[in-house]
């Protein structure tokens, strides 16, 4: 069940672009069990939305909450046990080509330097090496990594090492970009910058993004809505759209409205992880 | 990519101690601390190289050990890592089968070459199969290790990208693979050259191990040790060329 509630505190010009045509995607009722019978686990339960063309959503939800299994399910790396999932018209039965993934762990070839890396799919796509390395160049400046084409990943910090990963899903231009906790093993000051990096990719692209975290004021500060779950089974307890105005600057950040907005997701939250908490201890105990 | 200087601060220091350890030989023997009818002077050993490359024939020798050495080290990377491939991805296969190629690889199995001469005759192919057997184990164990050890994340990246199983073996496992394959064939070249020069030792036929038991034999110690020299020099070799190909191959992605 959804229960919709805008707290929209002001109105975003052009935050949005008016959606035509179907939704770039749409999940429908999806379940996602693991095995089977008395011991079955229900990651996610009924889970419902779609995202419009360029709209910029998040997933949120404490650990344990399926934000994950939902990942894998949306970008075609596991079955749903039941319900769909569909790239604008087409149900997806696998990885899609409209639909770009960024993972949570480093996920860079070791073996290969920057540009190699960000050129990977064109060049599976049999692009000319001089034409991939023009399209890769391009999409490693975009992520601020201009004069490390040649390093290799090993060479570069854990938060350009993401970024290279960014670049690359970029590189095959996906019309719909899937993030799964993109800068869960950052620092909190790489974190601030690399959102801010990818926010600006986002508008600059006007790319259909849907992330994953669990850090509310990373989705606050990026999306236009933000879907809560609710703990195990994971369900969308709650749609919250956030209409600030954008570009989100540090003084967009730090005003009473963000401050409510983040107070305000927190007290759902808070509800949800301590029972998540409560669970794993009596599972301890 | 910075290019390490062949003279580097490592390099010396490797040639200091080498050198270093030497005159501490040197210096031993001498004083018959150390005596010079179990170690000859490492200045005698020096001053026999000449001789005995003259007057034994090494240049020919060599090029038999090593030949048996490649002929052997070609058959491990034919066999070992296809059978390592296949075991990674057939499980009930790898159950089966895992288990002895690790008791192989722990086996003396240079204590069966009489089975071997049986089988094949005192010639260099049983010294070549002796080879193979010694070192293929390794190989293919490490490649299963390999392909095994590649992260979950690497293949749902090429998965996103919608690689085919081809195109995943190609583009993701091999390369992830490939340091470990390269511990394993440096392993199996050890293994290999050690049974190799063994065999050769034992039934008198060949290359260098042939050259070490005729010197032994003479009671030539000098000629002994220099004849171990030429020995280790094979293995540089294989193993420069074993880096060189990693090398080669990692730039290739």
């Amino acid at each position: 069940m959804i229960a919709e509630r805008d707290i929209a505190t002001s109105v975003a010009p052009g935050a949005k672009p008016a959606p035509s045509g179907p939704p770039p995607l749409t999940v429908e009722n999806v379940t996602k069990r693991f095995g089977e019978g008395p011991t079955a686990l229900t990651a996610v339960d009924s889970v419902s939305f779609t995202l419009d063309a360029g709209e910029f959503v998040s997933v949120i939800g404490p650990s344990g909450c399926g934000k994950s299994t939902l990942f894998h399910v949306i970008g075609g790396l596991s079955d749903v046990t039941q319900g769909i999932v569909r790239v604008e018209n087409e149900t997806i039965n696998g990885p899609h080509p409209a639909v770009g993934i960024v993972f949570q762990e480093e996920s860079t070839f070791p073996w290969r330097n920057v540009i190699d890396n960000v050129a990977f799919p064109l060049e599976l796509r049999g692009v000319s090496r001089s034409e991939r390395h023009a399209a890769a160049s391009h999409y490693i400046d975009m992520v601020g990594l201009h004069g490390f084409e040649k390093r290799l990943p090993s060479e570069l910090s854990g938060g350009m090492r993401q970024r290279v990963s960014i670049a690359r899903t970029l590189a095959a231009k996906p019309r719909i970009l899937l993030m799964d906790e993109p800068f869960a093993a950052l620092d909190e000051q790489t974190r601030l910058l690399l959102g801010d990096k990818v926010l600006q990719i986002q508008q600059q692209l006007k790319q259909t993004t849907l992330l994953i975290t669990h850090s509310i004021t990373e989705a606050v500060q990026l999306s236009d809505r933000i879907l809560i779950m609710s703990y195990r089974p994971g369900r969308i307890k709650r749609i919250v759209n956030v209409d600030l105005p954008r570009p989100r600057t540090s003084d967009v950040v730090s005003s009473p409205e963000f401050g409510a907005i983040v107070a305000d997701i927190w007290a759902d939250l808070r509800e949800e992880a301590s029972r998540g908490l409560q669970e794993s201890e009596r599972g301890q105990g | 990519m910075k290019r390490v200087p062949i003279i580097s601060p490592a390099f010396l220091l490797s040639i200091g101690t080498i050198a270093g350890l030497l005159v501490i030989m040197q210096a031993l023997i001498m004083t018959e601390i150390v005596s010079p009818y179990v170690v000859p002077l490492p200045s005698d050993i020096a001053a026999s190289f000449w001789r005995v490359i003259v007057e034994e024939g090494v240049p020919g020798r060599f090029a038999v050990t090593v030949g048996e050495t490649f002929a052997a080290s070609l058959l491990i990377l034919i066999v070992g890592i296809p059978v390592g491939l296949l075991l990674y991805r057939f499980g009930k296969l790898r159950l089966a089968f895992e288990p002895w190629l690790a008791a192989m690889a722990a086996a003396p199995l240079v204590l069966a070459y009489p089975l071997f001469l049986v089988l094949f005759g005192r010639s260099s192919l049983t010294i070549i199969i002796i080879g193979f057997t010694a070192g293929v184990a390794p190989v293919a164990l490490k490649t299963i290790e390999g392909f095994t050890s590649t992260r979950r994340v690497l293949i749902d990246v090429g998965r996103s990208f919608r690689l085919t199983p081809a195109q995943e073996f190609r583009q993701i496992l091999l390369p992830a693979a490939l340091p470990q394959i390269f511990v394993g064939l440096r392993l199996g070249l050890i293994f290999c050259l050690i049974n190799i020069v063994g065999v050769e030792f034992l039934i008198n036929l060949g290359g260098l191990g042939q050259l070490i038991n005729d010197l032994a034999e003479r009671y030539d110690l000098p000629g002994t040790y220099a004849a171990i020299c030429f020995v280790v020099c094979v293995s540089i070799l294989f193993f420069a060329v074993l880096d060189r190909g990693e090398k080669w191959l990692q730039r290739r992605g």
